[in-house]
């Protein structure tokens, strides 16, 4: 079976500040890790090849450094690796993005694809499904359980607020991984200079145009246009009043209305 | 002269920080206060390739270098000095010996289990009446013409890992007119293939000791012991050469694991100082904390370029023999110093078991003893210097 897994490498904090010009993330100075529901998905992967046989290729598009993302993952026992790197990718929003790494799956082969269910820096959720659209293949998002896999089928546990679904898809499909569907194993010390020993193979804009519309990546071919993005504005400190209930809440009521908020 | 790490090497030290603070810092209180080590732990260890770094692929190792190995032992030190130790005596005294001086035969028979997370292994040289003079070995081996084996008699102290080790590297006198030339060195398993103590051989409770409590540390006797000619490693007398050899390259693991312990103990008091709060601010406004901690992070510093330096020494098949007991010297030194000064930066707390700089001050003394007193560093470095020499 040939699983592959798509991950992202992603500033590893939640204080992530904007560029006040470009209203970009700024990840210089940050340091990177696979975004954590992809890791899942990586987990995930490699124990449905413990399961089933097969190889589990990852891939990755982000900047040259996003090469040592692809290491960890190769660490953790993953067969090969795959970069897609080009200035032309640069600024691609979620839809350009998936068109990207959708266009090299095509090239690449898949019988499973794992993504993560969303990264923690734009948290879009969009990039999976979209994926799955681009092949014209079915997906199930916020998988927290392989439940059995035949050559033909998936059967899934589905997450959702209130119940879960088990839902069986046909392969190929396309399953986008929550934190719960796998706790990540540690790299292997021995897997770390495997990794190193290997080949990572690096796709960029040439390698990708017989199958790639260029006017449809990178920042320009982005439907998605940022107006303008800004961070939690602290509030002011508020007003206290040292009233009873009942004129707290005529108190309340008062300067509701007066903002005609009721 | 390049002081930056490798991107492998960066990686892996990355790995070997997660795996202890996620797997051994939360256990290592408990396994302080009960004296006993996690063998779930162990088993982890040994299945992520903690036990195996500097050791071929070849024998199910790692494939690392000893820069490797110093990495990993800074990071589980950093949390454990228990657990420091009870890697370092697995694989740069008991593994060593069979990886430098095994044949291929043996290599395949004892070293493959030892690194592919099946065994665990010790080094018994030292003696109740042979410590620092490990020449004055009195255990011995006898070997036997008919049934080609050895009959070893006599008894080690302070056998690290001892109490759930499978294979224990012995070291007897095979011919006592002979001194230092007359010792040789036997894989002796500890447990038969049931897993019950090997014939002859028995294992003494935990030695109740002042730091790294949690390691194994027991007394091994050895009562007409038979092993089989094939587990003597090298030729008869080449023992003392074997051990000195292993003790060479511990060091650097040692010197690690100083490092390790002082660069915890330091992000200890470094979080603590920034809370807490005297005389209306927190301590680290003042600048006698800030110079107490500059001092801390330099000589730990020093300490680690050193330890780096003899593990680079080794990889490149180079003598690293004074460079390793100038490292540990150093190291040991620094530890207890960069410790102690951990502890009175936190006051009445870092003196309290709840916080784990006392831990950590504990477990730095016996670094200054094993695998080589300070004074014998002393001996080591000034016979490289040839201080005595006409």
């Amino acid at each position: 079976m040939k699983i592959v897994v798509c991950i992202k490498q992603v500033p590893d904090t939640n204080e992530v500040k904007l560029d006040p010009k470009t209203n970009r993330l700024i990840r210089d100075g940050v340091p990177s890790i696979i975004n954590h529901d992809d890791k899942a998905g990586i987990e995930a992967a490699l124990q449905l090849k413990e399961r089933v046989g097969g190889t589990v290729t990852v891939v990755c598009m982000g900047p040259p450094q996003a090469d040592v993302a692809l290491r960890e993952a190769l660490a953790m026992g993953c067969d090969d690796a795959y970069l897609l790197s080009a200035r032309e990718f640069g600024g691609s929003d979620t839809c350009a993005t998936a068109i990207i790494i959708s266009s090299a799956l095509k090239k690449i082969g898949y019988d499973i694809v794992f993504t993560g269910r969303q990264a923690i820096d734009g948290d879009t959720a969009q990039v999976g499904p979209q994926i799955a659209e681009n092949l014209g293949i079915p997906q199930v998002s916020y998988t927290e359980e392989l439940i059995d896999v035949t050559d033909e089928t998936i059967t899934v546990k589905r997450q959702y607020e209130d119940r879960y679904h088990i839902i069986e898809a046909p392969l190929p499909c396309l399953l986008t991984a929550i934190q719960e569907l796998a706790e990540p194993r540690y790299m292997h010390a021995g897997g770390i200079i495997d990794a190193y020993a290997k080949d990572i193979t690096v796709w960029g804009f040439e390698d990708l145009k017989d199958v790639i519309n260029p006017d449809h990546i990178g920042l320009m071919g982005s439907p998605t246009k940022v107006v303008t993005s800004f961070g939690k504005m602290p509030k002011g400190a508020g007003t206290k009043l040292e009233v009873t209930p009942e004129e707290a809440v005529e108190a309340i009521i008062a300067k509701m209305e007066e903002r005609h908020i009721i | 002269m390049d002081f930056k790490l490798s991107k492998t090497h960066l990686l892996q030290q990355e790995m070997y920080r997660k795996f202890a603070e996620n797997e051994v810092k939360p256990l290592a209180e408990e396994m302080d206060e009960t004296e006993v080590y996690n063998l779930d732990l162990l088993a982890k260890m040994h299945k992520y390739g903690l036990m195996g770094i500097p050791y071929s692929k070849e024998y199910g190792g790692v494939g690392g270098d000893y820069l490797s190995y110093a990495l990993c032992m800074e990071e589980v030190s950093k949390v454990d000095g228990s657990t420091g130790i009870t890697i370092s005596v697995h694989t740069s005294l008991c593994c060593s010996c069979i990886d430098s001086f095994g044949t291929e035969e043996q290599k395949q028979k004892f070293l493959r289990p030892l690194i592919d997370g099946s065994k665990t292994g010790c080094f018994g040289l030292t003696e109740p009446n042979a410590g620092s003079d490990a020449a004055g070995q009195q255990t011995t081996a006898v070997y036997d013409a008919e049934t080609d084996e050895y009959i070893i008699n006599g008894g080690k102290i302070f056998t690290t890992n001892s109490g759930f080790a499978d294979t224990n590297i012995c070291f007897a006198l095979t011919d006592k007119k002979l001194g230092t030339k007359g010792i040789s060195a036997f894989v002796v398993p500890l447990k038969d293939e049931e897993g019950n103590a090997y014939p002859g051989v028995t294992v003494s409770e935990n030695i109740k000791r002042m730091g790294i409590r949690a390691a194994s540390n027991c007394e091994v006797s050895y009562e007409n012991v038979r092993v089989p000619a094939a587990n003597r490693l090298g030729k008869e007398g080449a023992g003392f050469k074997i051990a000195m050899k292993a003790l060479d390259g511990g060091r650097i693991g040692i010197a690690a694991q100083c490092v390790g312990l002082a660069q915890g103990a330091l992000n200890e008091a470094m979080a603590y100082v920034k809370e807490r709060k005297q005389f209306g601010r927190p301590i680290s406004a003042f600048q006698t904390t800030q110079f107490k901690l500059a001092d801390m992070q330099t000589k730990i510093d020093a300490a680690r370029l050193m330890t780096w330096r003899a593990a680079c020494i080794k990889d490149a098949g180079e003598n690293y023999g004074p460079a390793a007991a100038m490292a540990k010297l150093f190291a040991s030194d620094m530890a207890n110093n960069v410790c102690r000064e951990a502890v009175q930066l936190m006051g009445g707390y870092g003196y309290c078991r709840e916080y784990p700089v006392e831990r950590a001050l504990r477990d730095a003394k016996i670094t200054e003893i094993y695998e080589g007193t300070s004074e014998v560093m002393k001996m080591v470095i000034s016979g490289a210097m040839k201080v005595n020499a006409k």
